[in-house]
C-alpha cells in the first residue's frame, strides 16, 4: 500500500537535527550512496537500499527529482529471494542420491549433510529471482517530519537503520510517549506529571 | 527524553486511554471537537472497533466489526476494565470525508482512506498528485496531533482524575447517573 494507492498505512517519524550543508545536495548523496543494488543472479539472499519514488524498478536519482513542492519524496526496497522449503527438501534428495550412487556409499554423516544443504541452497539463490517489496517514503524537512507508509514493524527497523546510515540523522517513531514529547507542545511542570502518571482505571 | 523501547513499553498504556477517551469525546463532547478541530464537519466512529482486557495474566480482545454495529457490547467490555487499542474513525471536513484506524499502542495510521484525488495519467501529473495527496494525508496527522494534544494535557493534569475519569464513568455506567 504505497503513496498512490488507495488506502494507505503509515508510520510517522521525528527527524533529530538538521543538515549543516547544502540540503538537496546532501539527501542525493545519501541516497545514491545506498541505492539497491540488483541481486538476481547473484549468490545474495537480501538487499536494501534506496529508489526512486517514480520508478522503483529502474533506480536513479538524477538532480533533485526526489524533491516535490517542500517534500522530499524516494522510496525504500527491500529484495529478498524466499525459497519454498519443499523446493530445497526436493533439491537436497535429488543431490544427495546423485552423491550416494557416485561414491557407493549407503549414508551422508551430519556434516555432510549440512554441506549439501549449503550447496543447494545456494546454487538456487543464484537461479531463483528476488521478491521486489516498496515503501514509499514523504519527508517535510522543514518540519522534521517523515511518513514512512507502512506500518509493518520489521520494514519500519530497517527503514530506521538505512535513514540513520545515509544521512546521519535519527528518525525518532512517534508513538505516544514521543508524540506528548516531541509534538504536543508540553510545559516542563507538564512533562514532569508525565514522567510519573501510570494507567487508568476507568472501572468502579 | 527516555529510551525509545522502554518509554514505548512504558506508555503503552497512554494510547489506549486516547483512544478510549476519543471515543468517549466522539459520543458525548461534540462542541469539544469542533474547538479541536476548526474544520471539523463531523468525527464518527467507523466500522471496527477493538478492545482489550487483561484479566490475571490472559488477554481477552474483543472486536466489534460493521458500519451499523451496536457499541454497547464495547461499552459493556470498559465497564469490566477493557480498554480500545484500535479504533476505525469516519472524518468530515467540508464536503470530504476520510477513513481511518488509528492503533494506541503504536499510533499508526492505517486502512487510511482519503478523498478522491485526480487521475494521474502522465508522469507531469506525478508532482501534482503527490502534494495534493500529501495535502490530504496531513489533514489526518493534523486532526490526529491536535486531538492528542489536548488528550494529553488534560491526561497530565488535575482535571483527569477529578473531572474527566468520572465522566468517563458517568458513560459507562449510565444507570448510576
Amino acid at each position: 500500500m504505497g503513496f498512490l494507492s488507495s488506502t494507505v498505512s503509515m508510520a510517522r517519524y521525528k527527524v533529530d537535527g538538521k543538515f549543516e550543508g547544502q540540503i538537496l545536495e546532501t539527501v542525493a548523496d545519501g541516497l545514491k550512496k545506498n541505492i539497491i543494488s540488483e541481486i538476481d543472479g547473484n549468490p545474495v539472499e537480501k538487499t536494501i537500499g534506496w529508489t526512486s519514488f517514480e520508478n522503483p524498478f529502474k533506480p536513479g536519482f538524477k538532480g533533485s527529482s526526489f524533491s516535490i513542492g517542500t517534500y522530499l519524496v524516494f522510496s525504500m526496497r527491500i529484495d529478498r529471494k524466499v525459497i519454498p522449503a519443499k523446493v530445497i527438501k526436493k533439491h537436497i534428495a535429488i543431490e544427495a542420491a546423485k552423491l550416494l550412487a557416485v561414491s557407493g556409499r549407503s549414508f551422508f554423516s551430519k556434516d555432510e549433510k549440512a554441506a549439501i544443504k549449503d550447496r543447494v541452497i545456494n546454487a538456487l539463490i543464484l537461479r531463483i529471482p528476488a521478491t521486489p517489496n516498496v515503501y514509499d517514503i514523504l519527508w517535510n524537512y522543514e518540519d522534521s517530519e517523515i511518513w514512512f507508509f507502512s506500518s509493518l514493524k520489521a520494514a519500519n527497523e530497517e527503514f530506521e537503520t538505512l535513514f540513520t546510515k545515509s544521512f546521519n540523522l535519527t528518525p525518532i517513531r512517534l508513538f505516544p510517549y514521543t508524540m506528548a514529547e516531541l509534538t504536543a507542545g508540553l510545559t516542563h511542570a507538564q512533562r514532569d506529571a508525565l514522567s510519573n502518571i501510570s494507567s487508568t482505571k476507568f472501572t468502579k | 527524553m527516555l529510551d525509545i523501547s522502554f518509554a514505548y513499553s512504558r506508555y503503552k498504556f497512554l494510547g489506549n486511554e486516547f483512544l478510549t477517551w476519543l471515543w468517549f469525546i466522539v459520543e458525548n463532547d461534540r462542541e469539544r471537537l469542533k474547538k479541536i478541530e476548526k474544520d471539523l464537519v463531523s468525527l464518527n466512529i467507523g466500522n471496527r472497533i477493538v478492545l482489550e482486557n487483561k484479566i490475571n495474566d490472559a488477554v481477552e480482545t474483543i472486536t466489534i466489526l460493521g458500519d451499523d454495529a451496536g457499541l454497547e457490547e464495547g461499552i459493556m467490555s470498559l465497564g469490566k476494565g477493557a480498554v480500545v487499542t484500535e479504533i476505525n474513525l469516519l472524518y468530515k471536513s467540508g464536503d470530504n470525508e476520510w477513513r481511518f484506524t488509528i492503533k494506541g499502542e503504536s499510533m499508526n495510521i492505517s486502512n487510511l482512506k482519503i478523498p478522491e484525488t485526480a487521475v494521474v495519467e502522465s508522469s507531469e501529473d506525478i508532482e501534482g498528485m503527490v502534494l495534493e495527496k500529501a495535502y490530504l494525508y496531513e489533514k489526518i496527522t493534523n486532526l490526529i496531533d491536535n486531538l492528542f494534544k489536548e488528550f494529553i494535557k488534560l491526561r497530565v493534569s488535575g482535571k483527569w482524575n477529578e473531572s474527566i475519569v468520572p465522566e468517563i464513568r458517568k458513560w459507562i455506567y449510565p444507570e448510576e447517573k
